[in-house]
């Protein structure tokens, strides 16, 4: 019947074909209402941040743009100049709506290149450690070992105190931080699939090395990492915000989400609670949201769920 | 024994090599100089200034200048309080320990009923609250959590003060704010906020351990046995969840001296992280590298004594097996 289908190749009996990976991730995935409302979320949010000059009422670091007489308005009140800010208003009179989807993309930036790098890094070196074992093995995982027995936040700081302020100095700080996880995490699960006979395979193909870590062995390490590094996205975006609080992380020029509740800290005691109550939850659903998504994935990947 | 020898070696090796790497890197970031003198100091007196802290000697001189009086306990004075830099440190950890203890104290004695409580009523309503409540525990960054506990129950409420240390009472020769009302007082929201990332944890370890116990036979023969439910929980549940709690809290202390960072750079409480915070931002080079050296000392006698606790606890896990 299926061969009368002009759509469907013919098939040789009645076991259908199995379906395309991605496609049964995305309908596992689709299952879980909170996680689609995750998604939704995730996707609003980035969607805002991406096109926040488009979508803010004031460009917030155009200082002509800014009026000091509306400095520090509440939310929805009216300011000097008759115009009324959704979220309130900062200490120069800036609108808390148009700062915060800055923020966001300063911040989403910032965790998007560290932990895509971290993942390049540590991705490559735990392969490189699980194919060849050995030495190699070992010095790569005692270095592991050893950076992962220090918190984060304590090794960012070191790095930090050291590196001094700026985006690339906390997007180096972050990197260090996170490369241990993905190197740890690809080295176990490279190892329980360089034992498959595919890799058998290949190497009795006679294929080279490097055809056969990446060509072979990487493919089939993807899915654990990829939840891990959706996972590990909110936990960078989430420390770097930490150190720009503390005045630590990013520049004053790069107004980050961190940065943002750091400044309205000030404002925090005598009352005025906007100023940092909206990006800090801002950074809250953000993190919530890529939670949620990583959580799902995780079980949407994992091979002991196929049902 | 050996072991235990091996181990003491690599951590010393580790610590000089960290000390090193701190020297180096703090050397490399440029001249404390500029800000230490008055912009109106003739030529005469900075260069003097700089002979006088060492500062116009080669690298590897100053290093092993560092290093030989590090050994000796001196880290040089601290460039604005000019007073020892690890004096600094070390009269303002007691503070940090303290706020670490209650800390943890607060984590179990409300993480292991709510934790309990979430596994033996598993899927009713209470259970899935406590659950959520662990799932914001994570996912709110730390510095945000102090934020909101102030705006709740200092500026709105008015039941805790803002900022600081209180009054600092004696019991048994340990001088700590724990000993009187006013020092209670000031330290239970920044115990709280340190408090809140390891209560979510001690809430899951507590849950899952229920779980996993609950169907196990010796708890169905309790059972049988007529024992009270209150019983079965009391002893039998509770002493085989304890192991690895108590693993948890022995090893996050060091992960909460660390947080203790932001937590007293918020409450403004008188330790070593808002030390290290304010001596990073004013360049105090003395205090920076005394601290790095302190902390990662902890760590390291921290991670040799859970190392050693580990074999002591689960004879199972034989020392030298354990790839080092």
């Amino acid at each position: 019947m299926t061969a009368l289908d002009p759509q469907a190749p013919a098939r040789a009996d009645a076991t259908p074909a199995p379906e395309r990976p991605f496609r049964r991730v995305l309908r596992d995935f689709a299952k879980s209402p909170v996680a689609m409302i995750g998604l939704a979320l995730l996707l609003v949010i980035v969607l805002a941040a991406l096109l926040a000059p488009l979508i803010t009422p004031q460009n917030p670091y155009d200082l002509r743009s800014l009026n000091i007489m509306d400095s520090r308005l509440a939310p929805g009140e009216v300011g000097f100049t008759g115009a009324s800010y959704l979220l309130g208003t900062d200490g120069q009179g800036r609108d808390m709506f148009s700062a915060i989807l800055y923020g966001l993309r300063i911040s989403l930036g910032v965790g998007l290149v560290a932990c895509t790098a971290a993942l390049l890094i540590g991705l490559t070196l735990g392969l490189v450690a699980a194919y060849f074992g050995g030495r190699t093995d070992t010095l790569v995982m005692r270095l592991v070992d050893l950076h992962l027995s220090f918190p984060p936040i304590l090794v960012a700081l070191i790095l930090l105190a050291v590196l001094g302020r700026g985006v690339d100095k906390i997007v180096i700080a972050l990197i260090v931080v996170q490369w241990a996880t993905f190197a740890r995490m690809a080295r176990a699960t490279a190892l329980s699939e360089r034992k498959r006979e595919y890799v058998e395979a290949a190497q009795s193909l006679g294929l080279s090395r490097a055809r056969i870590l990446f060509g072979h062995l990487l493919p089939n390490c993807l899915p654990p990492l990829m939840v891990l590094y959706t996972v590990e996205i909110a936990s960078a975006i989430a420390l770097e915000a930490t150190l720009s609080f503390l005045g630590v992380g990013l520049p004053a020029t790069q107004p980050s989400l961190g940065l943002l509740i750091s400044n309205g800290f000030r404002f925090v005691l005598s009352g005025q609670y906007w100023i940092s109550l909206f990006p800090g939850l801002a950074l809250l659903l953000l993190i919530v949201a890529i939670n949620l998504v990583g959580d799902r994935l995780r079980d949407v990947l994992n091979p002991r769920n196929i049902t | 024994m050996v072991y235990v020898i091996r181990r003491l070696l690599q951590a010393l090796f580790l610590a000089l090599v960290m000390s090193f790497l701190v020297f180096a890197g703090i050397f490399a970031v440029g001249n404390p100089v500029d800000i230490l003198i008055d912009p109106d100091a003739t030529q005469a007196e900075r260069v003097r200034l700089i002979a006088q802290l060492g500062l116009d000697r080669p690298f590897h001189e100053q290093y092993f200048i560092f290093l030989g009086n590090v050994l000796q306990g001196d880290f040089g004075n601290s460039f604005v309080y000019n007073r020892p830099a690890l004096g600094l440190i070390l009269e303002r950890m007691p503070a940090t320990l303290e706020l670490a203890f209650a800390a943890i104290v607060i984590a179990v004695v409300l993480g292991i009923p709510l934790g309990v409580y979430a596994g033996l009523r598993h899927g009713t309503p209470g259970s899935q609250a406590v659950m959520a409540g662990s799932i914001l525990g994570f996912s709110v960054p730390n510095f945000w959590q102090a934020i909101i506990l102030i705006m709740v129950f200092s500026v709105s409420l008015g039941w805790f003060p803002v900022s600081g240390r209180g009054e600092v009472g004696e019991f048994l020769g340990i001088r700590s704010s724990l000993f009187t009302l006013n020092g209670l007082h000031h330290i239970a929201l920044p115990a709280i906020n340190l408090a809140i990332g390891h209560l979510a944890l001690v809430i899951r370890l507590a849950r899952s351990g229920v779980r996993e116990v609950q169907p196990q036979d010796f708890i169905r023969f309790a059972r049988a046995k007529g024992l009270s439910e209150r019983r079965i929980v009391m002893v039998h549940i509770l002493r085989n969840i304890l192991i690895p709690i108590v693993t948890l809290v022995g090893m996050s202390f060091g992960g909460l001296i660390a947080f203790a960072v932001v937590t007293e750079s918020i409450f403004a409480w008188p330790g070593m992280g808002k030390l290290i915070i304010d001596s990073i931002q004013m360049l105090d080079r003395p205090v920076v590298v005394a601290y790095l050296i302190v902390i990662v000392v902890i760590f390291i006698i921290l991670n040799l004594l859970v190392d050693l606790l580990y074999s002591l606890i689960d004879p199972r896990i034989r020392l030298d097996e354990v790839r080092q």
